[in-house]
């Protein structure tokens, strides 16, 4: 029941979501078919009007929209406007995995340390570990990732040369065996997961170290110290799962920044991800991929949050009664 | 009224102070206003000087920070892009703000159907990746500064809506708005000169969170090569010549970068400061 009301509620969010999306893109003042013109000052204004015939740009805008939700619910995305003519969906499919990937080893290495950072510097309150924990934490919420990945480049890779600095493979890598394949796969991602992994771990473990200082503060903690329970079970066996229960929102609420980060570090470290694909497609105004991006951004983003919605009524009985 | 007002500030005042931390964040601040206003002044160099004798010189006493690859000096640039830091913080954030409060206090105070409007608006919204938003609105429209601040504003306000909206939920059921609204007061006044100047300050944390969000932003746009544009210098770009030089110019990457983390240091410093002088619960 609680599933299916859920379920029920994203049909809005998702209108309205393809509606911003559609009315963002035709905000703009140019048109691609514009875009084109510049470039090329020798095409008329008949092949002008066939191109706008050709795209559906001549219509009126409500009757666009309309066309292009239909298509989306059949899950054409339409075909990208960059001289490969491509269908937006092939693109994203192929893009996607790239990104999901390395955002996921990001997310685990993330929560693997944040938590015990968080729990760290709960236990040790006030202590110099806390303090220093503290430092670090603001310290991480000020660095710009960009910036990070620049310093990561020039001491890994230009003064030590220890990790390539571009791409996900090396030259060549199709006649590497799987091993050293994997080996150099994983060498290249190394500097990204770093980049990607920063951004959000000051924020998470800060957030790790009040959920955990909260539950601490509980009479049923109070109550296991009192009956002579070791410290140790009773952090982790007591206090730990309860402090755990938030970070399953947090999971779902992260989806949107991993994703929108991903431009960045795409960018810099030029992986072929969702992210690189999006800046090339805004740069290019390439609005059927622009749209088709921003609409799974969100859509993802939706459902991360679902999950995480129903993985925490699965989790903490107290939700699902409510 | 206006004595309890007085003594609402100065203890607030009183527990800012004891805190180091927020005190040196707001020195900083402080401090990147003085700068700012006298770029002019203090820049040693004209920042958009070329200097074809001094190209990409390492850090000396003529120029601290050493020059970019065009001989202009990085000092004076750095200096000149705290202008535009300061700028983009503040205009962003004041739009973000503005939007944030009116849909907050609106939507808190009517509840019923124009509250689930406008919370499912602020849902939708929160669903995209902030950053693809903005990058695209600023590619189909153009890159310039102004673009910058508006979009960054635009897609900033979410947080404040929901949190205005929260504390105008609570003070909707005040005795002093059964009050007023039995003196006849009128909704627009109830809201605004009864709940707002209450609602406010929860709102002062989050404005001071946001302008450093707004800065890194800015700067990761400008990087992109889609904000500010040169000549103009800005912590963004002048990174983007450091991400080309790196391999032999290594004061383009470091004095930019550090400058941003500063900063964004200096607010985000601010900013908790501010939340733990305002809640009472924090005893220090």
């Amino acid at each position: 029941m609680y599933l299916l009301k859920r379920i029920l509620m994203l049909i809005p969010l998702m209108l309205g979501i393809t509606l911003i999306t559609f009315t963002v893109i035709h905000l703009a003042p140019g048109e691609p078919v514009e875009m084109q013109m510049a470039m090329n000052p020798k095409v008329g204004k008949d092949a002008r009007e066939r191109l706008r015939k050709f795209y559906g740009l001549d219509r009126p805008l409500h009757e666009q929209y309309v066309t292009w939700v239909g298509k989306l619910a059949r899950l054409d995305l339409g075909r990208s406007f960059s001289p490969d003519n491509r269908p937006v969906l092939d693109k994203i499919k192929e893009r996607l995995p790239v990104t999901l990937s390395l955002n996921i080893i990001a997310l685990l290495l993330e929560f693997g340390l944040a938590i015990p950072i968080g729990i760290m510097a709960a236990t040790h309150r006030d202590t110099w570990l806390d303090k220093g924990i503290t430092v670090f934490v603001f310290v991480g919420f000020a660095v710009p990732t960009f910036w990070l990945a620049l310093l990561l480049m020039y001491f890994f890779g230009v003064k030590l040369n220890w990790l390539p600095i571009s791409g996900l493979h090396s030259l060549g890598s199709d006649n590497f065996g799987t091993l050293r394949y994997l080996w150099d796969l994983a060498k290249h991602l190394v500097m990204p997961v770093m980049v990607a992994s920063f951004g959000s771990l000051a924020g998470l473990s800060r957030y790790m170290r009040s959920t955990m200082l909260n539950v601490i503060g509980q009479d049923y903690i109070t109550t296991a110290r009192a009956k002579g329970l070791s410290e140790r079970v009773v952090i982790y066996k007591h206090a730990l799962r309860n402090a755990l229960l938030p970070l399953i929102t947090l999971l779902g609420f992260s989806i949107p920044g991993l994703i929108g980060g991903s431009v960045i570090f795409e960018t810099i470290f030029a992986i072929p991800g969702m992210g690189q694909l999006f800046y090339q497609g805004a740069m290019s105004r390439d609005y059927p991929v622009v749209m088709g991006i921003l609409v799974i951004g969100a859509f993802l983003t939706l459902i991360g949050n679902l999950i995480a919605d129903v993985c925490y009524a699965l989790a903490d009985p107290r939700i699902r009664q409510s | 009224m206006a004595f309890k007002h007085t003594y609402f500030y100065a203890i607030f005042w009183q527990r800012f102070k004891r805190n180091h931390l927020a005190m040196s964040g707001a020195c900083v601040v402080a401090a990147l206003f003085v700068i700012s206003l006298l770029a002019q002044v203090i820049a040693p160099w004209e920042p958009n000087a070329i200097n074809a004798w001094s190209v990409l010189s390492p850090p000396s006493w003529q120029h601290w920070f050493g020059t970019d690859e065009l001989g202009r000096d990085v000092l004076s640039r750095i200096i000149f892009g705290a202008q535009i830091s300061l700028k983009v913080g503040f205009v962003a954030v004041g739009i973000a703000v503005s939007i944030g409060t009116v849909v907050g206090l609106v939507s808190g105070y009517y509840s019923g159907l124009v509250d689930a409007t406008l919370m499912r608006f602020v849902d939708i919204m929160l669903c995209f990746p902030a950053f693809f938003l903005i990058l695209a609105v600023i590619t189909v429209r153009e890159p310039s500064i102004w673009n910058i601040m508006i979009v960054i504003g635009l897609t900033g306000w979410m947080g404040v809506a929901r949190l205005v909206r929260a504390e105008t939920l609570s003070i909707r059921e005040m005795d002093y708005i059964l009050a007023a609204r039995c003196i006849g007061c009128s909704d627009a006044r109830i809201i605004f000169r009864h709940i707002l100047p209450n609602a406010i300050s929860p709102v002062l944390v989050s404005a001071s969170l946001g302008v450093a969000g707004a800065i890194l932003t800015e700067s990761a746009l400008s990087f992109l090569g889609i904000g500010v544009l040169p000549p103009t210098p800005s912590w963004g770009n002048i990174l983007t010549s450091g991400k080309d030089y790196i391999e032999f110019a290594w004061w383009l990457s470091l004095f930019p970068g550090l400058s941003i983390l500063i900063t964004v240091l200096a607010y985000n410093l601010l900013g908790e400061g501010i939340r733990d002088a305002l809640d009472p619960r924090v005893k220090r």
